[in-house]
């Protein structure tokens, strides 16, 4: 289902690819533009949500309004290659094909661009492979580190709600706003951690659903298809205030770590604002009282202090 | 009292044990199983409390009523603070509550001492025990022991949690006698010492377990069950910085000395903060958090870079760390001799030792001068600071300049004297975060 259009004219190949991360189609595209000896600087990518909006592209009028929105899955015109699949595909690290798999997922509309050219230039500079200061690798690593972070807050910051269903049982429903499309890549970890529960992950590009089987793929959904916070959320806010220190006050360190673009879905994060606004006076306080005169109030004695839990 | 009520007291009991890791268990998840829960090596930060700490576990105390009278701990017998004591049944809950919700990757369990270590103990490995074998939680899970429980409790403590701690408390013997009356230096080391046995046993047989399926695989051969796991993440203790006058140097070889000889995965050091109800023996005011910080940043330099505790603290710096710089830059301009480093030609030591150079850049370095010569232009490709680090180096288009020579360098990195930060003055400048300490 991973179709790229490719339309070549001797200056410039364009490859349209089906959606945003379109791996395998951009895979096979380039295959065949390197078999074909096809350089960088003649070859124009896009996807099919950028061919919507570029009336010079071809196809544009078939991918349509919807493309945009469907972008992630909507698969594009048939794949129709210029040349034969090659029977040897050019060799190239396998660290370079997971990192370019991951790159994919990535917003940055020159991505498949630099990873044609990296492929390329692996296919004809010897040395390359070996040298991780090239400029071109370093950009794909920056590149790779941000899709990766951005999949680790993903898990880092969802957080789920429980809502009944019908049946009994309960359905646990998050939504999450991510920078890249990392939405489905994501999925499987969620699947491995929560296996025994049912869940869905709701995100402005696309859902995911696990029913305690197996993961269903969704459509675009809104944060109004998430449910509100539940009663038992407060126990987590009421674990978050307890657990803040107030005499170590580092707010940057904390945004550093939390930036605060995703605070509007952490349930916790209403709660920064007071924290901090009353933490100096609290450690002021703490700091200005006398050392206060202990009073034994649990002898030393065994099975006293047990005696008096505070039930 | 209420559940939320209990939370509140039995997590702010908690909040002053520094260590919030979940790393370091062995890759595990609820495919196949009957619960929740994986763990899949780095551990994940859920969230981050105004103090900048992450927040990746459930941590807190079972109870906060203790017997002991440890003067640096808010828990202690003689504290004024109110107390509260959860059930078993209710740590579960909380935990798995919490972990439904994505807020936790586990559970840190701690707790005052209640009529006797060993009853204390088994109610903390009782909580382990019921969420591992009754609810099938493959989460992370760190438990506080309490060093004079008896080996038995500690050995079952070890086949649940992924990591184990006891803390050291105090650098010095000394000073725990002096704070910590009813601790005994000596036991703690003694329970380190044997945890660190039981973690070596069980690695060591799973190892020779899974060598012999490689080569034995005789048709009808009975399947063993796997060797048991005892806390594959290892074990960690914490060290309270700034509550008596131990000094860096000291509190240093205390951490190397734990490194080397119990095979500590972490050092935590937790700059004594104030607490409510005081001690009127204790330090008012806590130490500059920036003192914490270059802690971490030279235990750091300890187990990654290469450097030896003595050589981080000249003695004749009065045994402290420099405040105003970090300790990697502060040996560098203590030591022109060693500089510059030449990046195309130093061992790789060498140019760990380089203010700026963190172990990822030094790789790359490494690999790319094999196919060519390091240019300037490279470092900034690679995104070090380069202010710090082009006065040590040289490369084919680089040279450092007279800077070395003349003994300015002190001078070109001293920052202007600020007033040291009063606790939680929100104008503090937060020091950087572990992760990036040498950038
Ligand atoms: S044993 Fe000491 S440090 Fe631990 S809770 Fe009791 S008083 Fe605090």
């Amino acid at each position: 289902m991973d179709d790229a259009t490719t339309t070549a004219t001797d200056a410039v190949t364009t490859v349209t690819l089906g959606h945003a991360t379109d791996w395998a189609g951009f895979r096979a595209a380039a295959r065949t533009l390197l078999q074909g000896g096809r350089p960088p600087q003649q070859v124009q990518w896009f996807t099919a949500a950028d061919a919507a909006g570029d009336l010079f592209a071809e196809g544009s009028g078939e991918a349509g309004p919807a493309a945009a929105d469907d972008a992630a899955r909507a698969p594009g015109a048939s794949f129709s290659p210029d040349a034969p699949p090659p029977a040897s595909p050019p060799r190239v690290p396998r660290e370079f094909l997971q990192r370019c798999e991951r790159v994919v997922l990535h917003r940055d509309p020159g991505r498949f661009a630099l990873m044609y050219r990296l492929l390329w230039r692996l296919a004809h500079e010897p040395g390359l492979r070996h040298d991780p200061l090239d400029p071109d690798r370093l950009r794909l690593q920056h590149l790779d580190r941000a899709v990766k972070r951005d999949m680790h807050k993903m898990r880092a910051f969802v957080r789920f709600r429980p809502v009944p269903e019908p049946d009994g049982g309960t359905l646990h429903i998050a939504w999450f706003e991510p920078d890249h499309w990392i939405t489905e890549a994501n999925a499987p970890f969620f699947a491995r951690r929560f296996t025994q529960m049912r869940w869905a992950i709701l995100t402005p590009d696309a859902s995911v659903h696990w029913d305690g089987q197996r993961l269903h793929q969704g459509p675009a959904a809104q944060r109004s298809d998430a449910p509100p916070p539940d009663a038992g959320e407060a126990l987590w806010l009421t674990y978050y205030r307890n657990i803040f220190n107030p005499a170590r006050l580092k707010l940057d360190m904390m945004r550093k770590e939390m930036p605060t673009r995703y605070w509007k879905n952490l349930p916790e994060a209403t709660l920064i604002g007071e924290l901090a606004q009353t933490a100096q006076a609290r450690s002021t306080r703490m700091v200005e009282a006398p050392g206060t005169v202990p009073r034994r109030r649990i002898a030393a004695g065994p099975g006293r202090a047990a005696a008096r839990p505070a039930e | 009292m209420i559940l939320d009520a209990k939370l509140a007291i039995l997590a702010d009991a908690a909040k002053y044990d520094a260590s919030c890791a979940s790393s370091g268990a062995a890759p595990r998840n609820s495919v196949g199983g009957r619960g929740i829960g994986s763990t899949e090596g780095s551990g994940i930060c859920h969230s981050y409390a105004p103090d900048g700490r992450c927040i990746s576990l459930l941590k807190i105390l079972l109870t906060n009523f203790c017997l002991y009278d440890c003067l640096y701990c808010v828990n202690r017998v003689s504290s004024n603070v109110q107390r509260a004591r959860f059930t078993v049944q209710e740590v579960v809950n909380l935990t798995l509550d919490f972990y439904r919700r994505n807020c936790i990757e586990g559970l840190f369990l701690s707790s005052g001492i209640i009529q006797s270590p060993d009853y204390t103990m088994e109610l903390v490995v009782e909580v382990a025990r019921v969420l591992r074998e009754e609810h099938d939680f493959r989460g992370y899970i760190h438990l506080k022991t309490i060093p004079d429980a008896s080996p038995e409790l500690m050995q079952r403590a070890g086949c649940y949690a992924d990591r184990l701690s006891i803390n050291v408390e105090l650098p010095t013997p000394q000073g725990l006698a002096a704070l910590a009356p009813e601790k005994d230096g000596a036991a703690i080391r003694r329970s380190m010492a044997r945890m660190a046995g039981h973690i070596a046993d069980a690695r060591q047989s799973r190892r020779e377990q899974q060598g012999a399926a490689q080569v034995v695989s005789l048709p009808g051969s009975t399947r063993r069950a796997a060797a048991p796991h005892f806390a594959p993440g290892g074990q960690s203790t914490q060290m309270i910085v700034g509550a008596d006058a131990a000094d860096d140097r000291t509190i240093l070889a205390t951490s190397a000395q734990l490194y080397g000889g119990f095979r500590l995965r972490r050092v935590y050091y937790s700059a004594f903060s104030p607490i409510p109800d005081a001690s009127r023996a204790l330090p008012l005011a806590a130490p500059p958090m920036v003192r914490e910080h270059r802690l971490y940043q030279a235990d750091w330099l300890m187990r990654f870079y290469g450097f030896a505790h003595e050589e981080i603290v000249p003695a004749r710096q009065g045994g402290m760390l420099s405040l105003d710089m970090d300790p990697k830059l502060a040996w560098a301009i203590a030591h022109p001799e060693r500089f510059p480093v030449n990046l195309n030609t130093a061992p790789r030591e060498m140019l760990l030792r380089v203010p700026g150079l963190g172990v990822g850049s030094v790789d790359r370095l490494l690999a790319s001068r094999r196919v060519r010569r390091v240019r300037h232009a490279d470092l900034s490709g690679l995104r070090v600071p380069l202010k710090k680090v082009l006065p040590f180096v040289e490369t084919v288009d680089h040279r450092p300049g007279r800077l070395l020579d003349s003994g300015h360098l002190q001078a070109f990195f001293a920052t202007p004297a600020r007033p040291v930060p009063l606790a939680g003055a929100p104008a503090a400048p937060a020091p950087p975060v572990q992760a990036s300490l040498f950038g």
